[in-house]
């Protein structure tokens, strides 16, 4: 795919291409995502992107696990945001059981998954400062995902792969403290959300290098699939919390941020707002925690469910996250596919890059806050 | 599967169910007795609610109250340097050394001194710099090498940068991977001969001291593209070419926002421009260009931007932009080469600091009279240090420019007004020639 030759620019001048790497060791693709790029100049001509260096098959290896270790494997999907991703399967395989999972783990579930929601979108703001060039931010944004780890440590032990969301309901209980810790940090982090506002959001130098970058419309966001915050920047009002509700967020009181014009600042911003609804989200989620069993009855420790094939999919931190199941009636999962959100995010950037300066790459590439495990899986 | 539970099972005595093994005990942590790891670490929310009730925070606002008033003390004890300088010389003068061999000792005695200064203050500005960061980030830094606040950081990173592999890749053009340091490094120690210290305080005295310095500050560029050519790889050359078309543009800005420094005060040298900025209006306010109504405070900025620009530091650092270009020219560099970037780097960043003092802040003046028995190398240097935490804070704050918007920046903006501000600077010498305004 490499490719340099001699193109001729607008005013007749002959000129040499240069086709240079980015990636897969670079501080800016977010893991081991490589970009051939081939640069006119400053100016990129040719993009493509190139994956696979981080395959571990999970897919497969599914197929010879029980549906209980399925789960330890979907941690390591999405690696930020390993709640939803433990949800999705979860919501599949008890679609497939028929499992009626009781409320008080149904409220459970959404205080965690918005908790990640938060944690993996600091992560976003954090890493994108840094990729734009401002490094401070990030350190202020894992300070706050610190909180979030340590809350996720204080219920299910876990920082990174919880495996906390299981077949039935959830792993562990949390207390009264825990609610308390969980509203002090929700009080915290409300007013620091204004700080990464005059920070970063609206610096001047931060909107010039994103505003009216990497713009994609909403025809174009469609057409390619893109979900979540990507599709939501350029101003489609898509989201499965809304659409299909899950775990009952159809008692919850929040808005869909949406984008104005597509941009990298508008990807960028919607996630910024997504975290203040997030936050409402938690509040009534934890106003209102309902009492009772964590765990639906009658999971079987080795489950083996009927026939058939089921479908779940949520809005995950990246994007619309589904599941795909089939049984054969065995006890592990026949089939298994996964609508990875940043893979079909990925995609698009081979069209919207061509053109851009090599600065653009990076602005681009860091507002669609790909993880590059979901990527390759 | 063994045969044991098999054989037991129809046999009607039950054999005894295994024993649980027990859960794996959580992470304790023995300081706190015993307590969680969880319930030990502390949250912002508890340390922001009373910093002052943490002793660690009371003994260092102590340690720095101690560190101002040392050095002011040293200042007192120290008094006027270059009165010493003078001292020193006629002492080299009495010797029985004949005086072309006594001034080339005296000129050894400067330049060792300099290089003291541009060495130091790269050892100092990591340490600053690290300090600063930390705590804009808010961490600590460095805290362990040394004991105190990690004094010691920067001393044995520069014994580790000494003693490193020096690595030229096979790519790599050797004679020039060599000497593109040396062409960074050198440029920046001449041009530091007529920086002011303080009053009077320089290596040499120069009549067209700013022009020297300009220039010489210009060469270091070479050194840089020099490195992103040798260095044989795709990124680095993106980047000295950057550096190279950034440094040339923001040359002009930066020389052109001094031209109203060198209207008002009439000379290139550094020492009549540090002496026209003596004295007050109205007996409180300092006679400092900064001050002098639109076309000083103009200048001061255009100048700092541009300074900005020129050492490569954020919010124009794309040269070395460590999230596009992995850092740009000096990815390829190593060891001591690679030290002396740095060093070219906070070099520069101390020249500038030196001269935004000398010729916007007064330079060894006071900011108010009853404040003059302080030496003036110490108002020098803290002005200067102030300057370089400007330098800093810039840095650990804004994001960075992209680069066909920082050219734009440069030849649609800064260079124009620069321009005018002349015109303005023309219109103030005017009215002041006519008799108008304090004088």
């Amino acid at each position: 795919m490499q490719s340099e030759e001699l193109i001729v620019t607008e005013g007749g001048l002959e000129m040499d291409t240069m086709f240079v790497n980015m990636g897969p060791q670079h501080p800016s693709t977010h893991g081991v995502l490589r970009l051939g790029l081939t640069l006119a100049g400053e100016v990129i001509t040719k993009a493509f992107p190139d994956i696979g260096y981080l395959h571990r098959g999970t897919e497969k290896l599914m197929e010879t696990r029980s549906y209980h270790q399925c789960v330890v494997l979907t941690d390591r999907w999405d690696y930020c945001s390993a709640m939803t991703n433990n949800l999705a399967f979860c919501l599949s395989a008890e679609r497939l059981f028929g499992t009626q999972v009781p409320p008080r783990a149904q409220a459970l579930r959404v205080v965690m998954c918005e908790l990640n929601r938060i944690a993996s979108h600091l992560i976003l703001l954090g890493t994108y400062g840094i990729d734009i060039g401002a490094l401070t931010p990030f350190l202020y944004t894992f300070r706050e995902r610190e909180m979030i780890l340590d809350l996720y440590e204080k219920c299910c032990g876990a920082r990174l792969t919880y495996n906390y969301i299981r077949l039935g309901g959830v792993a562990a209980d949390i207390d009264s403290g825990w609610v308390a810790k969980c509203r002090e940090f929700l009080e915290f982090f409300k007013p620091r959300l204004d700080e990464y506002d005059t920070l970063l959001s609206f610096n001047p130098i931060f909107l010039a290098r994103t505003k009216d970058i990497g713009i994609i419309s909403k025809e174009t966001a469609v057409a390619w699939g893109l979900s979540g915050p990507n599709l939501r920047g350029s101003g489609v009002s898509y989201d499965v919390r809304k659409s299909e509700p899950y775990c009952g967020y159809e008692q919850y009181d929040f808005e869909v941020p949406l984008g104005a014009s597509g941009s990298c600042w508008d990807r960028y911003f919607c996630r910024v707002q997504e975290m203040r609804q997030s936050v409402r989200i938690v509040e009534q989620a934890l106003a209102e925690l309902p009492t009772g069993e964590l765990m639906a009855k009658g999971v079987p420790k080795i489950p083996k469910p009927p026939a058939g094939e089921a479908y779940a999919h949520v809005e995950a931190p990246r994007g619309d996250l589904g599941i795909f199941l089939v049984s054969d009636g065995g006890a592990a999962p026949y089939r298994l596919h996964v609508r990875a959100p940043c893979f079909i995010n990925l995609a698009i950037l081979q069209e919207i890059l061509v053109g851009k300066k090599v600065a653009d790459v990076i602005a681009v590439l860091g507002s669609f806050d790909i993880v590059l495990g979901e990527v390759d899986r | 599967m063994r045969a044991e539970p098999a054989a037991s099972a129809p046999g009607g005595e039950a054999s005894p169910r295994p024993v649980k093994a027990p859960l794996p005990t959580p992470v304790l942590n023995r300081k706190s007795g015993g307590r969680l790891l969880t319930d030990t670490r502390f949250w912002p929310t508890e340390v922001w609610k009373s910093p002052w009730s943490l002793p660690r925070y009371r003994a260092g606002a102590m340690w720095l109250a101690g560190i101002v008033l040392g050095i002011a003390a040293a200042g007192f004890a120290v008094g006027e340097l270059a009165v010493w300088a003078e001292k020193l010389l006629a002492l080299l003068g009495r010797t029985s050394l004949p005086p072309a061999v006594a001034a080339w000792v005296w000129v050894l005695i400067k330049l060792t001194c300099v290089i003291g200064v541009i060495v130091v203050n790269g050892l100092w500005a990591v340490w600053w710099e690290r300090k600063i960061s930390a705590h804009i980030q808010s961490r600590f830094g460095p805290m362990y090498a040394g004991g105190f606040h990690g004094w010691a950081q920067t001393i044995l990173d520069s014994i580790k940068l000494l003693l490193k592999e020096d690595v030229t890749p096979a790519a790599a053009d050797q004679p020039m991977h060599l000497l593109a340091p040396i062409m960074a490094i050198a440029p920046c120690v001449m041009a530091f001969a007529p920086v002011l210290f303080g009053d009077e305080l320089a290596a040499a005295k120069l009549d067209v001291g700013v022009l020297y310095i300009f220039a010489f500050a210009s060469i270091s560029v070479i050194g840089i593209v020099m490195a992103g050519w040798a260095s044989g790889n795709k990124y680095s050359l993106l980047g000295g070419l950057r550096a190279a078309a950034q440094i040339v543009s923001y040359e002009l800005p930066r020389g052109f926002s001094v031209v109203p420094v060198i209207m008002f005060a009439g000379s290139l040298d550094l020492a009549v421009i540090d002496q026209a900025q003596a004295g007050y209006w109205l007996g409180f306010v300092p006679r400092w260009f900064v001050f002098y109504p639109v076309v000083g405070q103009l200048a001061f900025i255009f100048f700092l931007i541009a300074s900005v620009a020129e050492t490569n530091r954020t919010p124009f650092d794309i040269p070395e932009a460590e999230s596009e270009l992995v850092a740009g020219f000096h990815t390829e560099f190593s060891g001591i080469k690679w030290a002396m970037f740095f060093l070219m780097e906070y070099g520069y960043v101390l020249l500038s600091s030196f001269l935004l003092a000398v010729f916007f802040l007064g330079g060894g003046a006071a900011p108010l009279p009853f404040l003059d028995f302080i030496p003036s190398w110490i108002w020098m240097v803290s002005k200067a240090m102030l300057m370089m935490f400007v330098f800093l804070w810039f840095r650990w704050t804004f994001p960075r420019m992209r680069v066909d918007q920082l050219m734009d920046f440069n030849w649609k903006i800064l260079l124009p007004w620069s321009f005018a501000n002349i015109g303005f600077a023309g219109v103030l010498v005017y009215l002041h020639r006519s008799g108008w305004g304090p004088g």
